[in-house]
């Protein structure tokens, strides 16, 4: 999986340059995740720009993301959904679970 | 009443063919050409299905066994549309899963159940060669 990581005052953007997030892809942004957990580095905004579609995977991904983020006291956010994409987060009920920013500064100032 | 349309294709039991597949099944909604409905969101639905089912069939029915491979049938009319993935595993119930609810948190759980909600009959057929899992869409 393509990604593009950049920091911003201990806040990691993560822009997934992929169309697609599958099985087949999906588990590189979890090991890139866990690798920058390990790091220290607990607070994700995760770019959805690229991204066209979305699997049950790809959203499995996320949440383990999340989960990780918050278990080290840290946060994972989302932002810039593309409209198919965000409908798969509202038919698996995950848009109560994660914050979703419309765009890369507003996800940027909730910290 | 136009003749009903029919795909055949195999694969290889690798992830990688998942958005070959997806995408067939996109253009199968765009080629319907009685279809009223949102012609973007069943496209959207049917790639996701696909991916789903087939995502199913290589890494759990086929236990990511390089040696097997997976068939996947898609047929249309102006009624309906059915979507049929074989897979050489054990096979599974089909209906326990789908009365598994993913929780908030959970990381995996939630492919069938998307496929339940967005196709209006599933069943899941265990053979002595190959299960199928079957997925139909009411297009009218």
């Amino acid at each position: 999986m393509q990604l593009n990581m950049t920091e911003q005052d201990d806040i990691v953007k993560i822009s997934v340059e992929e169309e697609r997030m599958d099985a087949h892809n999906s588990g590189d942004l979890k090991e890139r995740m866990l690798q920058l957990f390990d790091e220290g580095k607990c607070s994700l905004i995760i770019d959805l720009s690229m991204v066209r579609f979305i699997d049950s995977s790809g959203l499995g991904a996320l949440v383990s993301g999340f989960k990780n983020a918050s278990a080290r006291e840290g946060s994972l956010k989302l932002c810039c959904l593309q409209p198919q994409v965000r409908s798969m987060f509202e038919l698996t009920r995950l848009h109560r679970v994660f914050e979703i920013f419309t765009n890369m500064d507003e996800a940027l100032e909730s910290f | 009443m136009s003749k009903r349309v029919e795909v055949e294709i195999t694969v290889p039991n690798q992830t990688k063919y998942l958005g070959v597949i997806g995408r067939i099944g996109e253009s199968m909604a765009y080629s319907l050409k009685s279809y009223n409905g949102n012609r973007r969101e069943l496209a959207y639905h049917l790639n996701l299905v696909l991916t789903e089912a087939l995502a199913n069939a290589i890494c759990h029915a086929n236990n990511c066994d390089p040696d097997k491979d997976v068939k996947v049938s898609i047929s249309a009319s102006d009624q309906d549309l059915i979507i049929q993935v074989f897979d050489q595993g054990k096979g599974f119930d089909i209906e326990a899963l789908a009365k598994l609810k993913a929780q908030a948190g959970d990381e995996g759980g939630r492919g069938i159940q998307i496929i339940f909600k967005l196709m209006d009959r599933v069943r899941y057929i265990q053979n002595d060669d190959r299960n199928v899992l079957e997925m139909t869409k009411y297009l009218n």
